[in-house]
Parts: C-alpha cells; sequence; structure tokens
C-alpha cells in the first residue's frame, strides 16, 4: 500500500468498494458539510468533494475535506485543472496531504461558461492526465515539476481521475483510459451510467487492454429523482447518455412516486454494473439527496461495509 | 491573418464625443481581408459617424486614411505630416496596429475601433475561425495539424474531455470538438498510434505567459 487510503486498502483487499460525494455548499457554513457528512459516513468507503462543479462558486474542496476528515471520513479532494496553474496546484497537493487528506481524484473540470462567472479567465497550465503525472511524480518520485526534490516529506495520496464511458469519440474512450493509467492513475471514477450496454462494451474495451487490471475502476451511478430530472440531464449535462427507455419508466409512475423509481432504477443499475468483469467498485453521486446513499446501498447489498 | 470586429456606432460614437476633427486610420493588410477597417470600413464608418453627429445637432470633421499596414515603420510615417490638424485618430487596424500608431505619435490620442478577436483562417465567404494563439511552440505534428491550444476551449493536450458530443464541443454547439476533430484526422492519415503518446506539460514561456515577446534577426537590421 503506498497511502493510507481507506479505498486503497479495500481494494487491495479485494473488497467491492462503495464511494459518494458531497457539494460544498454556496456559503461558509461548515455545518452544511457535517450534516451530509453525518449521512455518509460508516455508509459508504470514502466520500468525494466535487471542486467548484459546473464552474459554480462554493466553499473550496479542501476545506470541504478537512470537515470531513475531521468526522472521521476518508475524503476523495477532486481537483480541476480549471482554476489553478501548476504552481497552485503543486502547492495545494503538498497542502492537501499535510492535513491528512489521502485521495486525489484529477480533473480537467467543467468549462466556466456553465457557472455563475462565464467571465473568468480559464487556466488549464496542465490537463487531467497531466495532473495524474503530477502527483505520482511527486509522491514516487519526490520532484517538483520544476525538477527540484520534495524536501519533506512527500504526499501520499492515492491517484484517481474520471472518465466518460459514453465521450464521443467512444473509440479511444478506453485508450484514453490507458493513457491516464500510464500516467499513474490508481482508481476510476465513471461519469453517471444508465446505458448499461455502452458502459459493458466500454468495459470489454478496458479489459482487452488490460486496465482494469493496473486501475480499479468504480462505475458512477446517480440516482433520478423524476422524470423531468432525467430529461435535462439527457439534454443539458454534457456527456450524459440516458436511454428514453428509462425516462418513460420514471413517466410510467405517479409525480409522487417517481423518486422511488429512480432510487429502484438506480439499485438495479448497482447490481448490473457489479456483475460486469473488471469493476471493483460503484460511484453513487446522490445529488443534493445524500440521505437516500444508506437506502440505496443497503438496497443494492453493499451494506455494512467492510471495516 | 489576424482577425477583428468593429466596435458599435454607439461605443465609438462615445469614443469620440470630444472631438471635432479625427483622423480615421484604416489598414490594407488582415483586418482588410476580414473585412473590418480597410477603405471601405473607412468610409462606411466616416460616413455613420458624421450623420450620427448631425443627427445630434453637432459636426465633424473626419480624414479619411488607409495605410499599406499600421504595423510596419516603414508605412507609419505616412500620416506624420498631417497627423497634427486633428484631435485624435480612430484606428481601424488590429489591436497591434492600433498599439503600433499610439507608439509612434506618444501625445495623440489615439483610440480603437477594432476589437481583435483571434488569429484564424477565412473557410468560406464571410466566415472566419480560430486556429492559432501564438503559444510559440508549435506541436502541430502531434495532432494531425489541428491545434488544442486554438481550438479547444480548455486547451487540453490529452483529450477530449468528458463533454465531446456527437463531434461538438460542450461549450457551443457550433464549434466543432478539437479532439475529434484529431482522432479523425489521425485516424485517416494511420497515425492513430499518435493518441496513444501523453503530450507532455507544455512549456509556457514561450508564449504570452513569459512576458511581451520581441523577435529579432540580426542580420536584417540596418543597424
Amino acid at each position: 500500500m503506498k497511502t493510507k487510503s481507506n479505498i486503497e486498502r479495500l481494494l487491495e483487499a479485494g473488497k467491492f468498494v462503495v464511494t459518494s460525494e458531497c457539494g460544498p455548499p454556496r456559503g461558509a457554513d461548515a455545518e452544511v458539510i457535517r450534516k451530509k457528512g453525518a449521512l455518509l459516513k460508516g455508509v459508504v468507503d470514502a466520500v468525494n468533494v466535487t471542486d467548484n462543479q459546473t464552474s459554480i462558486v462554493r466553499m473550496s474542496s479542501l476545506s470541504a475535506c478537512l470537515i470531513l476528515k475531521e468526522m472521521g471520513i476518508d475524503p476523495i479532494w477532486q481537483v480541476v485543472c480549471r482554476d489553478r496553474n501548476r504552481i497552485a496546484i503543486q502547492s495545494d497537493i503538498l497542502g492537501a496531504a499535510a492535513l491528512g487528506i489521502n485521495n486525489i481524484l484529477c480533473l480537467s473540470g467543467d468549462h466556466q461558461s456553465f457557472g455563475d462567472n462565464p467571465k473568468a479567465k480559464n487556466v488549464y497550465d496542465i490537463d487531467s492526465t497531466q495532473l495524474i503525472g503530477a502527483v505520482k511524480q511527486l509522491r514516487d518520485d519526490g520532484k517538483f515539476l520544476g525538477g527540484d526534490d520534495v524536501k519533506e516529506g512527500r504526499p501520499n495520496l492515492f491517484i484517481g481521475a474520471a472518465e466518460n464511458p459514453f465521450g464521443d469519440p467512444f473509440e479511444i474512450r478506453a485508450m484514453r483510459l490507458g493513457k491516464k493509467v500510464r500516467a499513474g492513475c490508481e482508481f476510476i471514477q465513471t461519469q453517471g451510467i444508465y446505458n448499461l450496454e455502452k458502459f459493458a462494451k466500454w468495459m470489454e474495451m478496458v479489459r482487452d487492454l488490460g486496465l482494469h487490471e493496473k486501475c480499479a475502476i468504480l462505475a458512477g451511478v446517480i440516482p433520478l429523482k423524476s422524470a423531468g430530472m432525467a430529461k435535462y440531464m439527457k439534454s443539458s449535462v454534457p456527456g450524459m447518455d440516458i436511454p428514453d427507455e428509462l425516462i418513460d419508466r420514471l413517466k410510467g409512475v405517479p409525480k409522487e412516486k417517481q423518486g422511488e423509481e429512480g432510487i429502484k432504477i438506480c439499485v438495479e443499475q448497482i447490481q448490473r454494473v457489479k456483475e460486469i468483469p473488471g469493476v471493483r467498485g460503484v460511484h453513487v453521486m446522490a445529488i443534493e439527496w445524500e440521505e437516500k446513499v444508506a437506502e440505496i446501498v443497503k438496497a443494492a447489498g453493499l451494506s455494512p461495509r467492510p471495516e | 491573418m489576424i482577425v477583428g470586429n468593429r466596435k458599435s456606432l454607439e461605443e465609438i460614437l462615445e469614443l469620440v464625443k470630444p472631438y471635432k476633427k479625427i483622423l480615421l486610420l484604416g489598414c490594407r493588410e488582415c483586418i482588410t481581408v476580414c473585412a473590418a477597417g480597410g477603405e471601405r470600413e473607412v468610409g462606411v464608418l466616416a460616413s455613420e459617424l458624421k450623420i450620427a453627429r448631425k443627427k445630434e445637432g453637432g459636426d465633424i470633421e473626419i480624414k479619411e486614411f488607409t495605410l499599406e499596414r499600421q504595423c510596419d515603420v516603414e508605412y507609419i510615417d505616412q500620416i506624420k505630416p498631417f497627423i497634427d490638424e486633428y484631435e485624435a485618430v480612430v484606428s481601424m487596424a488590429c489591436g497591434a496596429g492600433i498599439n503600433y500608431t499610439a507608439d509612434c505619435f506618444p501625445k495623440k490620442i489615439v483610440l480603437p475601433a477594432i476589437n481583435t478577436t483571434f488569429m484564424g483562417v477565412s473557410t468560406e465567404q464571410g466566415v472566419w475561425s480560430e486556429r492559432c494563439q501564438g503559444c510559440g511552440e508549435c506541436i502541430l505534428h502531434l495532432t494531425g495539424g489541428v491545434c488544442p491550444v486554438a481550438r479547444c476551449a480548455k486547451s487540453i493536450f490529452n483529450g477530449p474531455c468528458g463533454g465531446s458530443a456527437n463531434g461538438v464541443c460542450e461549450v457551443n454547439k457550433d464549434t466543432d470538438c478539437a479532439w475529434q476533430l484529431i482522432i479523425d484526422r489521425l485516424k485517416g492519415q494511420g497515425k492513430l498510434e499518435n493518441y496513444e503518446k501523453i503530450i507532455d506539460i507544455k512549456d509556457w514561456s514561450s508564449a504570452r505567459d513569459g512576458g511581451p515577446r520581441t523577435r529579432i534577426r540580426e542580420d536584417l537590421r540596418l543597424n
């Protein structure tokens, strides 16, 4: 084991891991994080903290990670390349490790035009694949990107990234994952999966390249609250592939029961992705619906979590 | 070429508000080709300004003049004999030309009539699109001749990001995903193995990030 990460430990022990996420608030109230954390503690093995997702200004991911850490949760610190150059990113990596953060998720980040500051300048000094390499270099080689030695303490972070099996062009999506794995990526959380057939095909490509043996694939699921949410995500969230039959299934039940149906769908999806060879865990993204994660994990037969 | 758009008439009127005598200065280079600030556009803007000023009950004297290049010491001197007769220069060159006119006549008020946008190409009559950001270290040999710096909204070197769908960029449905273009190009050339290579972190010091750039060819200098 390279790090003190809970998910690295469980993956090494051959366990099927469960992660979830927590979006920081649009304010400075730590209680919001503590409440979400309380809903997830013991329910999942690690909790992602998003980094100004959809480019909307929120409490910093690292700060929210520390709040979760203090509660005894193992946070996965999400870092986007949109807002920081290599100086800031390397500095934050050292800082995160010093605060006891064990996991990093390296992302390019949503373009700022989606958020509340569309007039902002973006950075993209490095991209997500290069960020993976940077973390690995700091950790394993003890070298900064500028070439100097890391003097006092290497940042021991378990290195993760995201991949969207449904992004185009489909044929290179596994190849692109291969680049991330070669750069040093040790776990992957996928975009929310609704099109299971396509996901299974992607996993086949991943297995053909042997990537599932070098990197733990955690399948992403997002419970749908309503047919309206499903339609919105299909039309407005880039790279989201939601088959019409799922939307029809939600539409087929009364509005007040659609949330329940969405959870049922999510549980079925978890059970199905679990059977796909090479899938080593699930990442449950219950967006502003953290209170349902325990129910989903339990119904999927994944409770209690291993010690 | 360098591409730009003329500012709105309202904005230019506001800029020239204090002045009654202006020199409207076009350029015959890129800004003529992209139909924003050549002789023709100088004529159009001059008429628009005069009509608008008249409507306000005022008057404006405008000298129309278009230089071969506003970005070149060789040509800029042509306005020297008469520039002092005017209170201000309204430049219809690209940003480089506007800067240079102002540099050469530091006491003169030089006002921009053009918003310079990008270095690009004309793909069809009336359509221009960005191709280069002048980063100072070309990698087009790695990417099938499609520049990720200029043509990817995130300038990522190991794309595409998760937002690429049906060949289109997540930022704008009218913009091609540069990485889709790169992959299609490499595939067509039988060079998809190029895609497998991780492109290293870029040295941005050769770009604007390293500070304003100057190029000197000692062999061409006269003194």
